[in-house]
């Protein structure tokens, strides 16, 4: 596929006086993974959520552009933007007893008849994507009774039933264990390649980041400091500035 | 920990039969129809007066259907069928499938197991709309609505608004707020109301009955009236299937899935505080039936709204003509007397048997 997944124009966010995030600008080609990096409050999740559109309903004022396959986030309607966009949170509450396979219908809601429901192609993505992310002796469990990282894959999988060309995560791997970290990574990476699916995460895990993720984008309050290889991003003088840590603290796997 | 996560999981083992029927929606459907038929043909079967059941389906044969059966039948007894018994068993359906539905729509709009058809003040602005009308001298009666029924309603009407507009303040609210200014507005029509009956002196006892629910003043007009705003209500609120699915997870992760959640939450307040005014100005406050039937039928049918709304309905209707049955069985005892009865301790019963808890 030819163009540009998702690119960002000079995006300002103004919550009141405050700006959460300040003009910027990046490209993702389709099938690019990158990682948003940043100290707590950088902007990273208010960048997402204005990439997803649920930031239209909140109080944030918006500059700039943001633009999903070449078009402006605001041509398209919301149902169309969530057959292109999946957001994977770090956390998900459930209020009400639901299932494994219940959940991961939800990501068909942007597909299905409003009024008729799910037809043979959703309930056929929602077995496909349950045996992709390798959640199939779940099914029929109570969510509320999974792990906090058999949860986390419940909802990637629902993301992927979502059938998104892009697919955003707020801190995905937050709270998980080793294994559980890398299942999710090796997914990521796996739909990048095959699907050509386009993946954005915020992370906290800056070596976990780097393992993973060909490309970095480091944010500073709400600034874009720099964006490529991790190589190029994670240098000893930008971590002390940003994160105001000693470098050799911080393990950065090649 | 263990042993207790393994006895939760063996508290929520279902039994194999309730398994399929989960699967089996339309079955659920088709079972709560039949439910509903048996109560609804024993409703304007039993009573005071004894008129067998022979009679009472011919009656409603030759009346309703049209069937050619030779009248055996003493004329008192139509009219006890037709004119006393079957608007009341009407009534009774349409007001329980309208707080089942407004209470499956609330629970899942506000995301919490506790929410009822009442929880935004519904009950306390139609309560205080009651008292203040056997207080005011002026009584006037238009198709079997009264001065109480009007007041109920807009009062009931009245406080939803001044809740959605209250906690509205500053852009769209979060649900938290939402629920706490339906709360205060509550309290304070509450203590609205007690000054009210204070005050109401005589007419206490009647706002009294009132307050506890019933059906029998029910009378074809009210019908008429009534159940046309319930069924345009309940329609907007079948509609809502997808949405109500896609707020499982919350109106954050609803958005992402395409709901416009503002215009929603708009759209389903708006319905489901409409079929509650209406039940509420028919029949008074009767409680359980918007909290209970939603939560049994989401027990055995699942979450998928696409089910919960129309079973909770269907199931609602029967629960509330049955529990009206029993309300007149010995003597007429207010009905929302009997849902409290029936409803809280089967309600523990099962909330015992599926200790699995809710995450707020």
């Amino acid at each position: 596929m030819s163009g540009v997944a998702l690119e960002l124009r000079s995006l300002t966010l103004d919550y009141g006086v405050r700006r959460a995030v300040d003009s910027v600008s990046a490209r993702l080609e389709p099938g690019a993974m990158a990682a948003l990096l940043g100290p707590n409050g950088a902007g990273k999740s208010t960048l997402l959520r204005a990439v997803s559109g649920a930031a239209a309903g909140s109080a944030a004022r918006r500059a700039g552009m943001v633009l999903i396959d070449d078009v402006p986030l605001e041509e398209y309607d919301r149902a169309e933007v969530a057959r292109r966009v999946a957001v994977v949170p770090g956390q998900t509450r459930v209020a009400f007893p639901l299932r494994v396979e219940e959940l991961v219908a939800l990501g068909r809601v942007p597909h299905e008849h409003p009024l008729l429901g799910p037809r043979a192609a959703d309930r056929a993505a929602v077995d496909a994507a349950i045996e992709r992310v390798g959640i199939t002796e779940l099914r029929g469990r109570d969510v509320r009774e999974l792990s906090l990282g058999e949860r986390q894959l419940t909802v990637l999988a629902m993301a992927v039933a979502q059938g998104p060309r892009l697919l955003l995560l707020d801190e995905p791997t937050v709270h998980l264990d080793l294994r559980h970290q890398v299942a999710v990574m090796e997914l990521l990476r796996d739909l990048a390649a095959r699907d050509g699916v386009t993946v954005l995460a915020v992370l906290h895990d800056v070596s976990l980041a780097s393992h993973f993720f060909g490309r970095l984008l480091l944010l500073d309050h709400g600034r874009l400091v720099a964006d490529g290889a991790p190589s190029e991003v994670l240098t000893p003088e930008r971590i002390r500035a940003v994160y105001g840590v000693d470098p050799a603290l911080v393990p950065i796997a090649g | 920990m263990t042993t207790d996560v393994a006895t939760r999981r063996l508290a929520r083992a279902q039994p194999a039969w309730l398994e399929r029927l989960r699967h089996r929606p339309l079955w659920l459907g088709a079972l709560g129809l039949a439910a509903l038929a048996v109560v609804a043909v024993a409703g304007v079967t039993l009573g005071g007066v004894a008129i067998a059941p022979a009679d009472t389906l011919a009656i409603l044969g030759r009346r309703l259907l049209g069937w050619p059966v030779a009248v055996t039948w003493p004329a008192s007894a139509e009219t006890i069928v037709l004119e006393l018994r079957l608007p009341r068993v009407l009534m009774a359906a349409g007001v329980g499938a309208a707080l089942s539905l407004a209470g499956v729509t609330l629970q899942g709009l506000l995301r919490n197991p506790l929410a009822d058809p009442y929880v935004l003040g519904t009950a306390s602005g139609a309560a205080l709309g009651a008292a203040v009308a056997l207080l005011v001298p002026v009584q006037f009666a238009l198709l079997g609505f009264g001065l109480m029924h009007l007041l109920a309603f807009a009062g009931a009407l009245g406080a939803v608004a001044v809740v959605y507009r209250v906690s509205r303040l500053g852009g769209l609210s979060s649900l938290t707020s939402v629920l706490l200014t339906g709360y205060a507005v509550g309290s304070l029509l509450a203590a609205g109301l007690a000054i009210t009956m204070y005050l109401s002196g005589q007419n206490l006892r009647q706002i009294f009955f009132y307050l506890l629910g019933s059906f029998s003043l029910a009378s074809w007009p009210q019908v008429a009236v009534g159940l046309p705003i319930i069924l345009l209500g309940s329609v907007v609120l079948l509609t809502r299937a997808r949405a109500l699915n896609a707020l499982l997870l919350g109106e954050e992760t609803a958005a992402h899935l395409g709901l416009d959640v503002r215009r929603e939450r708009l759209v389903m307040l708006a319905a489901a505080s409409l079929v509650t005014a209406a039940a509420v100005a028919m029949a008074g406050l009767i409680g359980f039936v918007g909290l209970v039937v939603p939560h049994l039928v989401r027990l055995v049918a699942g979450p998928n709204a696409r089910s919960l709304l129309p079973l909770s309905a269907i199931w609602g209707a029967a629960f509330l003509v049955l529990a009206d049955l029993v309300a007149r069985a010995p003597t007429e005892l207010p009905v929302g007397v009997i849902t409290g009865v029936i409803g809280a301790p089967f309600f523990l019963y099962v909330l015992r048997r599926y200790r699995g808890g809710y995450e707020l």
